[in-house]
């Protein structure tokens, strides 16, 4: 039997103990003869009886070959223009926000259960939840939900506990993906989510049909501004005033990017702010790790059914300035089934790569970051909009980063156009006919500050040369 | 008495916030401008946007160059305390090792920079690491089909759950099974994510030995029995040896039975979830797969599924078929996904790269150690006076164990917390405390298999030194810590309606509400 401990070598250099020596040590301490002993009490039928059949171990730079040839074929948004934006949007990321989350005090940590050993990650996590609040004009930010959608879900569940109604009213325009999550999150709890339609010409959220739809077993009015077909909703304070009339609340979703130039929504009335963060020094990562927002006025009422962790400020024994994690009697360790959401690991790192994200930039590079991407969009929309039987954008209303082109005047489909710009090295924008019909032949571009002049007009001149075919 | 006094000081930067930093007019950062041509072509920005829509206050954000930004959260970063400087016990968390070869594959240009709906052809190779990845991840758990859509446990509880759910409903039964058996040990979010999941929790005591009281399991299962939560090892680190008799229990009585996979590191290899009966399991890859816990998260949290519920599985599956990686959207049983896009791929890719680096042999291999490490430590511990072993000292444990400093408290006064706090001054961080809420003055330790002999000894010899100097003079051990970055934090403060501070904005209103 000692054999058996002593054949594993050489020892894995991720354990320690898996030296010879060190497990002489252990094993005799314990007095048994293999480690198999501590197992005793697994019953055989349950026990495994041969090797799990998956690879390895390989050596370090085996691995790293492996992946990496994997990885070869990939083409990325460096290899060629890509399009694409709907909830997970190429930003650059500046090389402090890498360098920060590469610090391995913050990136192997964990949870800060301890406080006075990490005060660190605290105080990051605070000036991140800060940050948010003077985006978005809210006094009260958790420290990160998984996912935009996943943040809506909880929002809606919130909003639902706060006014004991059960109907939540959002757009007909609205990501596919987050009303699916959504649904998820709150069709259990026996809560009806219903779309509001929107004015064909502008997208603009229909006030009549809203004002039809509510009355007093309306928990929550959503509006997405932007919307997630680019354009921006410009009623939103009207929006707001509807729910308020009918005591529901109002809860409005962001790109924070756009926050360096458009309204704070705690400035037309939102109660519940939700967002995705991922633009917010996080890279794309093929649609994961992203940052749910989640922010509240400081209101009694909204801040118990918060989901989530969050940070406070208060003091050390010696009276000096400290941070910890508050309003733990919401959470699931301690509250279980009656908690105010499951949720326990969040995106800590996110959050603090929002917070690096958003001190580098302060408020003047974050107006001239949206500066740029309002610029640059609209010359794309420009340039598009001039092909013929193309219309950029399809809904006459301000844009942000992005915006519907039509197809219908080109004779081609959506899907002919995208197979065209692939051959051409160009990924055009995600199609939509599978969402939304009624937009015909269309897709979905965004165009961000890593989209230059160039980027723009080899599109155009490409779109034009399969227009010309 | 002298009491060997610890010789770790943490850093203690007296570190403003930092909208207190910078000075206005400075940049950390400058994005670039739009070309000529382009402001050209577009003309005024202020005819683009509505003006009602634009702010008329900018954010008030911080004004700082790039050094002050680096400086503030280096600074930060001192005050935290992390794995790698130390052993960091965290019970239920598995604070191992993290491979640095896993980070440089995930943070590589291919994945960073892949968009989600980018077209599947141009995406073949990340494709190709996942579908792999979750063959694995079916095989280690047994299962059948894996979703890697969850972005940690108590999500991959949620979805879960829905497919308990689902599975119910689609047999016409979803109105009856409205019970989630839950034993009185198991993890919070275990409830919490059944009750989101629109479940009634039936909580069970645990039986003597700290296992699921096969008496109460079956008082408590009945036509209206959804299914049953439960990880094994259990959260005292016990392995629940009746496993199948539950299984069958459950299954008797028209149940599905989740493996919440928190505990997976202890049985790598050496025994399967599916194998045991389960029927749904997750797995903490920031856990059992050595990835990052990033101050919190993100992690990741796939689930595993038997055969008869693979239809359930949400969309996009990722699928081969022998030439080439799709997505495919199309299966009518699914669930909704309770997420945007495919899951924490940067995560998931370092994983990946974890399981390459271990092989069948190197994660048993883990999973021995660190039930060896666990047991050689609770022996440790077992045979200090002021320290009891629930449950009974004489069945191994797995990776973890838990211990109760009850005869500590009696007889001096000193809580769990204490003895905590006290560790950190020793430059360790401290086990989780007061958690399975069935022991009392819970210490729950998992040391991992990523720490050698000399840190156990160590840990021991702090604890004995700890509850020594408790005896001898319990108020130095009731202030502690001393040597963090800052002393005893006043958490009853940071939560009370009157003082709680949540964010800059409200410490300004505060302010300017006493200065009134
Ligand atoms: C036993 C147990 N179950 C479930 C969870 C939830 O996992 P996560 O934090 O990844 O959501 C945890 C962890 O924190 C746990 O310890």
């Amino acid at each position: 039997m000692w054999c058996r401990v002593l054949r594993l070598t050489p020892a894995h250099p991720y354990i320690p103990n898996s030296a010879e020596s060190s497990k002489r040590k252990l094993v005799d301490f314990l007095g048994i003869s293999d480690p198999e002993e501590l197992y005793s009490d697994v019953p055989e039928v349950v026990k495994l009886d041969r090797p799990l059949e998956v690879l390895g171990p390989l050596p370090e730079q085996e691995i790293l070959k492996r992946i990496k040839e994997k990885l070869s074929s990939v083409k990325t948004a460096l290899d060629m223009p890509v399009f694409l934006g709907a909830g997970c949007w190429p930003h650059y990321v500046p090389a402090v926000v890498d360098f920060i989350l590469a610090r391995t005090e913050f990136y192997t940590s964990y949870t800060p259960y301890q406080p006075e050993i990490s005060q660190g990650m605290l105080q990051a996590l605070w000036e991140y939840q800060s940050m948010v609040c003077e985006l978005t004009g809210m006094e009260v930010t958790n420290c990160s939900m998984y996912d935009w959608a996943s943040a809506l879900g909880e929002a809606a569940r919130m909003a639902v506990r706060i006014t004991g109604r059960k109907r939540v009213l959002v757009p007909k325009i609205i990501h596919p993906e987050r009303l699916e999550v959504l649904k998820a999150y709150t069709e259990p709890a026996g809560i009806t989510v219903e779309q509001v339609p929107y004015e064909p010409e502008t997208g603009q959220m229909d006030l009549e049909a809203l004002k039809a739809r509510m009355g007093s077993d309306v928990a929550a009015v959503y509006v997405e501004n932007p919307s997630y077909l680019g354009f921006i909703e410009t009623r939103v304070k009207a929006i707001g005033e509807i729910a308020h009339d009918r005591g529901a609340l109002y809860v409005v979703g962001v790109d924070p990017i756009s926050l360096g130039i458009l309204e704070a929504p705690g400035n037309y009335g939102a109660d519940i702010v939700v967002g995705e963060g991922q633009p917010l020094g996080n890279h794309m990562n093929f649609g994961g790790p992203l940052l749910g927002i989640l922010a509240c006025r400081a209101e009694r009422r909204f801040i118990w059914q918060m989901p989530g962790r969050i940070i406070g400020l208060t003091v050390d024994s010696e009276g000096r300035k400290a941070f910890c994690m508050a309003l733990q009697a919401r959470e699931q360790h301690i509250r279980r089934e009656r908690a105010s959401s499951n949720i326990c690991t969040n995106e800590a790192l996110c959050a603090v790569a929002a917070a690096v994200y958003l001190a580098l930039l302060g408020p003047k590079g974050l107006r001239e970051l949206c500066e740029t991407i309002i610029y640059r969009s609209h010359y794309a929309m420009k340039r598009l909009n001039e092909l013929p039987g193309v219309k950029a954008p399809l809904f006459k209303a301000p844009h942000f980063k992005e915006f519907v082109v039509n197809y219908n005047g080109t004779g081609l489909t959506a899907k002919a156009i995208h197979e065209g710009l692939l051959k051409a090295g160009i990924h055009g924008g995600k199609l939509l006919a599978g969402e939304f019909p009624e937009l015909g032949q269309s897709a979905l571009y965004c165009i961000t500050e890593l989209h230059t002049k160039e980027d723009i007009d080899r599109l155009a001149e490409a779109l034009r040369g399969l227009l010309e075919r | 008495m002298v009491v060997s006094q610890p010789s770790f000081r943490q850093a203690r930067w007296d570190e403003p916030i930092i909208f207190e930093l910078g000075a206005p007019g400075r940049r950390g950062h400058i994005p670039p401008r739009p070309e000529p041509e382009v402001v050209e072509a577009v003309g005024p920005i202020e005819d683009l946007l509505p003006e009602e829509l634009v702010r008329k206050e900018p954010p008030r954000l911080p004004e700082m160059s790039e050094p002050e930004v680096v400086r503030h959260f280096v600074r930060l970063s001192q005050m935290n305390y992390c794995p790698d400087v130390g052993l960091y016990p965290l019970g239920s968390c598995t604070m191992k090792y993290n491979p640095k070869i896993c980070d440089l594959v995930a943070s590589t240009d291919q994945v960073r920079w892949a968009h989600p709906y980018q077209d599947e052809r141009t995406v073949q190779g990340l494709l190709a690491i996942l579908y792999e990845l979750k063959k694995w991840l079916a095989e280690i758990t047994g299962t059948h089909e894996v979703s890697l859509l969850p972005a940690a446990g108590a999500h991959g509880e949620f979805l879960g759950c829905l497919i308990i759910r689902a599975y119910h409903k689609r047999k016409g039964q979803l109105v009856e099974r409205r019970e989630m058996i839950v034993p009185d040990s198991a993890h919070g979010t275990n409830p919490a994510s059944a009750a989101m999941a629109g479940f009634k929790v039936i909580t069970i005591p645990s039986g003597p030995d700290g296992c699921v009281d096969v008496e109460a399991l079956k008082a408590a299962v009945s036509k209206r029995t959804a299914g049953l939560m439960l990880t094994n090892p259990n959260t005292l680190g016990i392995f629940e040896s009746k496993i199948k008799e539950i299984a069958e229990i459950i299954h008797d009585a028209g149940g599905l039975l989740y493996y919440d996979g928190a505990n997976l590191n202890a049985i790598l290899g050496k025994s399967r979830p599916g194998d045991m009966g389960f029927d749904i399991v997750h797995i903490n890859i920031h856990k059992t797969f050595g990835t990052p816990h990033g101050g919190g998260g993100p992690g990741s949290g796939p689930i595993g599924v038997v055969e008869e519920l693979e239809p359930f599985l949400p969309v996009p599956r990722i699928e081969y078929d022998g030439e080439r990686y799709c997505l495919n959207w199309d299966k009518p049983l699914a669930v909704a996904k309770i997420r945007a896009f495919l899951g924490n791929v940067a995560v998931l890719v370092r994983a990946y790269a974890y399981i390459l680096a271990l092989g069948p042999e190197g994660l048993k291999e883990a999973a021995e150690v660190s039930v060896l490490n666990s047991n050689y430590l609770l022996k440790k511990l077992a045979s200090l006076e002021g320290i009891e072993v629930p449950y009974g000292p004489d069945r191994p444990r797995k990776h973890e164990f838990v211990v109760s400093l009850k005869p500590l408290e009696r007889s001096t006064g000193v809580r769990a917390l204490n003895v905590a706090k006290r560790l950190l001054d020793h430059g360790y961080h401290a086990p989780t405390i007061y958690f399975p809420p069935i022991v009392d003055e819970a210490f729950m330790v998992e040391p991992t298999e990523s720490f050698g002999v000399e840190d156990l000894d160590g840990f021991a010899e702090a604890m004995r030194a700890i509850l020594e100097e408790a005896r001898a003079e319990p108020e130095k051990v009731l202030k502690a810590p001393y040597n963090t970055a800052v002393g005893r934090v006043d958490e009853v403060r940071a939560s009370h309606p009157k003082t709680m501070v949540l964010s800059w904005r409200m410490l300004k209103e505060r302010e300017g509400l006493s200065r009134a």
